[in-house]
């Protein structure tokens, strides 16, 4: 079911990861990235979301399958391609003591480029970090901590950022601006892998989803086309005297009477505003028929609507 | 990509040797300090209060007879915490994420971080021997022998100190093998006294604790006479040197305690 990618960055296939102790993280995860995209990889906690960017990242060691970045094996050719792929780890780790700039100039050489004060001076500046170069790491708020681990990813230059979970704990306005950041990212032409929480992040930035859950992808789709396929509107209109049943004027919409015949309920459409036609059409029938209406609510259904559907869906399943 | 970087990550290596070393020069002062004030204290007790009253030891005076012996005990003891807090500080923190995920292998991280400690503590037994200097005369019979075994023995302790920052899951852990195993046993290993001097059976048990080698080893680079023979000691040093390396590759090859 997974579409095929040409000329993938990253290409994943047949990756399980059981742990000791017997928890399967990832149970046979095919995945190709594009290059020059953002994907998002949505799941619940212990999806195995983590996992995966830990085994491409070499924090985990798979227990089986083949993954491939820039064309190179990932377990043979590790450093070629490691040096390309960077990685924003959930965890605050940072050296607490250490002073930002020197973090950073030390993840540079870690994997293996020249020093280049101009470069990293380009990257803090990016981050809102300059000022706080000189300082420790310790005495950074949260979210520059957070930046300072996004510097340290950036600092090789990599072609392949994964950021998981960039936005935890980090407030409103910051989380705008790492937005910025990441869209920043994207129109240099690095390939952005996140996972997120925040269903909205996705569904504002990704160009592609990925939904795993008990480390299986149940989907992995284009967001606009995901959003076509599972959308709906929904839209309540209170009447203004209750209906004893439905009128024969509205057969043919996919409607339902409810609260004693006091609301009338639209559930269709399909995520491409087709359903938000179809309300305008149902309340011109509505006048037609001469039944009146106090009110309509009306609500196309978001990304997290699908998510939780699809979660709920196979939790019934299984 | 080809070249060179592409086998060895020079860079990379260099770049944990400096960051390593800087950040044992924060703490410099502390560092350096308290080893030289407590081997001085040595030498004052030993040396001059009670090796004036202690006979020669194989035509060694007595206050230079325990120089090798103090420079081991300061070598073995922050070689193996240097190298041991240098690794386990990372994996405590979660810093260690980006070690992993770079294009560093073993080869480069060993020598980042187990050079680093090996300097570090090779600076610090200078120090100390500089500071012998004030309170004993002594001459170096093999100086350059010396150099030689102090830097293989320092690798040795370097490397098994970073197998114990590996193992270790707790601070306590970390201290518990300095503490209940090094220090003890240089204690006994013939730092202040010749194992001739031990009566029997404690003569022929001591040879089994392996520093009275190391020990041995470095008192003869500096006196020409120890308790065993030079080929001995270099051998055990040599000997444990390929034990610490193979418990390590075993390390990276299973990526025991490192990757999950």
């Amino acid at each position: 079911m997974v579409p095929r990618v040409d000329d993938p960055i990253l290409d994943i296939r047949g990756l399980c990861k059981t742990y000791q102790g017997g928890l399967k993280a990832l149970d046979g995860v095919d995945l190709a990235i594009r290059k020059g995209e953002i994907f998002a990889l949505l799941g619940p906690n212990g999806a195995g979301k983590t996992t995966l960017i830990g085994a491409v990242c070499g924090l985990v060691r798979p227990s089986a399958g083949t993954m491939f970045a820039f064309g190179h094996d990932l377990e043979r050719d590790w450093r070629a391609a490691r040096r390309r792929i960077g990685l924003v780890p959930q965890e605050m780790a940072t050296d607490m003591f250490e002073p930002v700039i020197r973090t950073v100039k030390y993840s540079r050489g870690l994997f293996g480029l020249a020093p280049d004060a101009a470069r990293i001076e380009e990257i803090l500046r990016s981050l809102s970090l300059w000022d706080k170069r000189d300082t420790q790491i310790r005495n950074l708020s949260g979210g520059m901590k957070r930046r300072v681990l996004i510097a340290k990813a950036l600092a090789h230059e990599p072609e392949l950022l994964f950021l998981d979970e960039p936005t935890a704990g980090v407030d409103v306005e910051l989380r705008k601006d790492m937005w910025r950041q990441i869209g920043a990212l994207r129109d240099k032409g690095v390939t952005v892998i996140l996972t997120t929480h925040y269903i909205e992040e996705a569904q504002e930035m990704a160009d592609r989803v990925g939904i795993i859950d008990k480390g299986r992808l149940l989907m992995v789709d284009e967001k606009a086309a995901m959003m076509a396929r599972l959308g709906r509107t929904e839209a309540h209109i209170t009447l203004a005297a209750p209906l004893a049943q439905m009128p024969a004027a509205l057969a043919g919409y996919p409607v339902d009477l409810e609260r004693d015949g006091g609301l009338l309920v639209y559930r269709g459409g399909d995520g491409t505003g087709k359903g938000r036609a179809e309300v305008a059409a149902l309340t011109k029938a509505l006048i037609m028929a001469g039944i009146d209406y106090v009110g309509i609510d009306i609500h196309e259904s978001s990304l997290e609507d699908i998510f939780v559907q699809l979660i709920e869906r196979r939790e019934v399943a299984a | 990509m080809s070249g060179p970087n592409a086998i060895f990550n020079a860079r990379g290596a260099w770049s944990i040797f400096t960051f390593e070393l800087l950040r044992f020069m924060r703490t410099a002062f502390q560092s350096v300090l308290a080893p030289v004030l407590t081997t001085s204290l040595y030498f004052i007790v030993f040396g001059a209060a009670i090796g004036s009253q202690m006979p020669d030891l194989g035509g060694v005076d007595y206050a230079a007879f325990i120089i090798p012996g103090l420079l081991m005990l300061t070598l073995l003891g922050e070689t193996t915490s240097n190298a041991s807090f240098g690794i386990y500080m990372p994996r405590f923190t979660g810093t260690i994420y980006e070690l992993l995920s770079a294009p560093v292998g073993t080869v480069e991280t060993l020598l980042g971080f187990v050079g680093a400690a090996a300097i570090k503590s090779l600076i610090l037994t200078a120090i100390i021997l500089a500071t012998a200097r004030l309170f004993v005369d002594y001459q170096i019979a093999h100086p350059l022998i010396a150099l030689v075994y102090v830097v293989l023995v320092a690798a040795a302790f370097a490397l098994f100190g970073f197998i114990l920052g590996v193992w270790a899951d707790g601070f306590e852990k970390l201290g518990i093998i300095p503490m209940l195993f090094l220090t003890p046993l240089t204690f006994l290993g013939g730092t202040f006294y010749s194992i001739e001097m031990l009566p029997a059976p404690w003569n022929t048990i001591a040879l089994f604790n392996p520093i009275v080698y190391l020990v041995s080893g470095l008192r003869w680079a500096f006196y020409g006479t120890g308790d065993v023979g030079f080929g001995v000691s270099l051998g055990v040093t040599l000997g444990f040197l390929a034990l610490c390396t193979l418990v390590i590759a075993f390390i990276f090859r299973t990526g025991w305690r490192l990757r999950t």
